[in-house]
């Protein structure tokens, strides 16, 4: 019978099944950080019981992290004694960390990939919903809880319901000035933050397929946000391409052989899909959201809905309240306070390019505030080596170090109550970036444009 | 795990939809490294103003509503998959969220809390939400065993499903990690024709 691309990576890692349909599937890689971790270790010790393959498990310090003077100390306690217990139980347990100061640290969704250490065909989790980002290399990756962590670092394994299948396909060309964001900020907005609930999203289409590997792991950060459990694309001569040669990555007959495999990783002919979608790359124009969640998405040049179901609006406008905002209003004109480039959807080389690229020669608004942070060490190692820290600078950007940052504001990085952020991240919940904080998700190039502009534009106009 | 089995209790309502993580908890109190507290800061910015008083209009700091169940909107837990969230609601002392939807990593983090989600259809989503309501004190009863919920004052018992794996583990306060490291031998097993990693 046909098989899709999803079916047989799980197929291949079920060590068993068990009655009533779990199936305990087995782990090849498991990333680690700060935040979700400390609980599991502590589960385990008081357990008695060891980590089974610490060899397959890779730890960084992104969540908690400043991303002003990484060299000195971190001055609050509370987030320099969760990165000081990570560094603790990795030495205890002989865990590979890529910590504060290290040349490999960043987000843990971007230094997988480009270390190589994401790869087809392989399972992988971390104790973040955003691990759905390595799917993009045609991996099963998805996030777990604490607890999870625990069982994976107990038996590599975890016990799981095969989820439903989802095929949403992309064809066509993308119009000027649309990007990876706004073809997923775009379907999220067709199929609501919970549309994908209980699914595992392929992503196809000739749209999907011209992608770059930063492009496509944008596509499949964001599968949570509408509730699938991840999402991937097949791997094809784009994918190798950029594995190839990296730290991890397979060499020599080693090389070949995965290669060999690689190429046997896609949805055959006729294989079903408990649910499809297909989309017209052509329909696409650069997205902004308006709202409190990340369903919550428009056209830029587009207003704020009028009409919602009955049952829904007592949430729609406690969430437009909350914006500061009113049903049917264009958000053309509205003055932004704040930019923020960066998170594990878009913080990428390719990223920084485009804004780089965008801001020569011109200058931010005055009254705008916008910081960029790169995703790793290698990110901000390659934007200097390329002189983007420089262009950035001249354009008054100011570029930082690495970490999770002002996406979800557990470090110092936080936009003010009642401030408006136009955002690169991945989530517009209320308080996420700081309590009050209000929060636009956009493309970096749509985040370039209104930084220099210092108000929400119909960026088509603006491009260079 | 706590085990559990039968729970009578009236039920504090949240009726709002996509109720997301960040809610339940927000980041800025993910930085302890035990299981423990997290019950204070649970719904902190909704159920508290920036000088720490009271938000007099959000259901848990309403008088009229107590018990050990939480009935909200559809799409509960959606977001981030910290785990916090679950251990939040449950050390605030809520034992059953009741929702017509659940996000998927919520559900799973729920289950291995000790915390039971439990699905009901949107039609009984807005007759629970509305006769709470109208009656704080409205009595349900949660069955695990017989996975029902009765709402004894209107005579009614809805059914709801629930892996029957999880169930068991439920009420006998197991966990997965048992179950797992008692699978070694099969997972070594397994190892050795792993071809794929290279």
């Amino acid at each position: 019978m046909p098989r899709t691309l999803f079916d047989k990576i799980w197929d291949a890692h079920v060590v068993r099944s068990i009655e009533g349909g779990q199936d305990v599937l087995y782990i090849d890689r498991h990333l680690i950080h700060e935040v979700t971790s400390p609980q599991a270790f502590d589960e385990l010790a008081a357990r008695d019981l060891g980590l089974f393959r610490p060899s397959q498990i890779i730890a960084t310090a992104d969540h908690n992290v400043p991303t002003l003077n990484q060299h000195l100390p971190i001055e609050e306690p509370l987030s320099r004694s969760q990165v000081d217990k990570l560094t603790e139980n990795c030495q205890k347990y002989g865990i590979e960390l890529y910590g504060l100061g290290h040349q490999r640290q960043g987000i843990v969704h971007v230094i997988g990939p480009e270390l190589g250490l994401t790869q087809p065909g392989l399972t992988m989790v971390c104790g973040d919903s955003h691990t759905s980002t390595h799917g993009a290399f045609g991996a099963v990756a998805f996030g777990i809880g604490t607890s999870q962590v625990a069982q994976v670092m107990a038996s590599q394994c975890l016990l799981l319901s095969r989820p439903k299948r989802m095929r949403i396909s992309v064809e066509g060309e993308l119009r000027p000035g649309v990007t990876a964001k706004d073809i997923i900020l775009y379907i999220i907005s067709q199929l609501g933050t919970g549309g994908a609930t209980g699914h595992f999203v392929e992503y196809a289409g000739s749209a999907i397929r011209a992608l770059s590997m930063e492009g496509r792991m944008t596509i499949c950060n964001m599968s949570i946000e509408m509730g699938a459990r991840g999402g991937l694309i097949a791997p094809d001569a784009t994918t190798f391409a950029y594995v190839q040669g990296r730290p991890f990555a397979p060499q020599g007959e080693a090389w070949d052989a995965a290669l060999g495999y690689w190429q046997t990783l896609y949805t055959e002919e006729g294989a079903t899909f408990d649910t499809e979608y297909t989309y017209q790359a052509a329909d696409i124009a650069p997205m902004i959201t308006y709202g409190t969640n990340p369903g919550m998405g428009i056209p830029i040049t587009g207003h704020v809905p009028s009409e919602v179901p009955t049952t829904e609006a007592e949430s729609f406008d406690k969430s437009l309240k909350y914006m500061g905002l009113q049903r049917g209003e264009s958000l053309l004109g509205k003055q932004i306070d704040y930019v923020f480039i960066g998170s594990c959807t878009n913080s990428r080389i390719e990223d920084l390019r485009t804004v780089a690229a965008y801001v020569q020669g011109k200058r931010k608004a005055g009254h705008v505030e916008a910081i960029i942070v790169p995703g790793s060490k290698q990110v901000e190692q390659q934007a200097i080596a390329e002189g983007i820290d420089k262009v950035l600078a001249a354009a008054g950007f100011e570029l930082r170090e690495p970490g999770c940052s002002a996406c979800l504001a557990m470090n110092e990085d936080k936009i003010p109550a009642g401030k408006y952020c136009v955002a690169t991240s991945n989530r517009n919940f209320e308080g996420r970036q700081g309590p009050g904080s209000r929060t636009l998700l956009a493309s970096p190039l749509v985040a370039a444009i209104t930084a220099v502009q210092g108000r929400i534009v119909d960026i088509t106009e603006y491009l260079n | 795990m706590e085990r559990f089995q039968t729970l009578h209790s009236p039920a504090v309502p949240l009726p709002l939809e996509n109720i997301d993580t960040d809610q339940i908890i927000p980041a800025r109190f993910l930085k302890a490294t035990t299981r423990e507290g997290f019950g204070d800061n649970l719904f902190r910015d909704w159920r508290y103003n920036p000088d720490n008083s009271p938000k007099p209009e959000f259901a848990l700091n309403n008088p009229r509503y107590s018990g050990q169940v939480l009935v909200a909107g559809k799409n509960f837990g959606c977001g981030s998959s910290r785990e916090h969230a679950a251990w939040a609601l449950y050390d605030y002392g809520f034992r059953v969220v009741i929702s017509s939807y659940f996000a998927d990593i919520f559900r799973g983090n729920a289950l291995n809390t000790g915390l039971l989600p439990l699905q009901v259809s949107d039609e009984t989503l807005g007759r629970l939400l509305a006769a709470i309501h109208e009656n704080p004190a409205l009595e349900l009863v949660v069955d695990l065993p017989s996975q029902t919920l009765a709402v004894p004052a209107w005579g009614e018992t809805f059914s709801f499903a629930i892996d029957p794996y999880k169930k068991e583990c439920l009420i006998n306060g197991y966990d997965d990690i048992d179950f797992l490291v008692n699978q070694k031998p099969a997972i070594e097993a397994f190892e050795k024709q792993r071809a794929w990693v290279w």
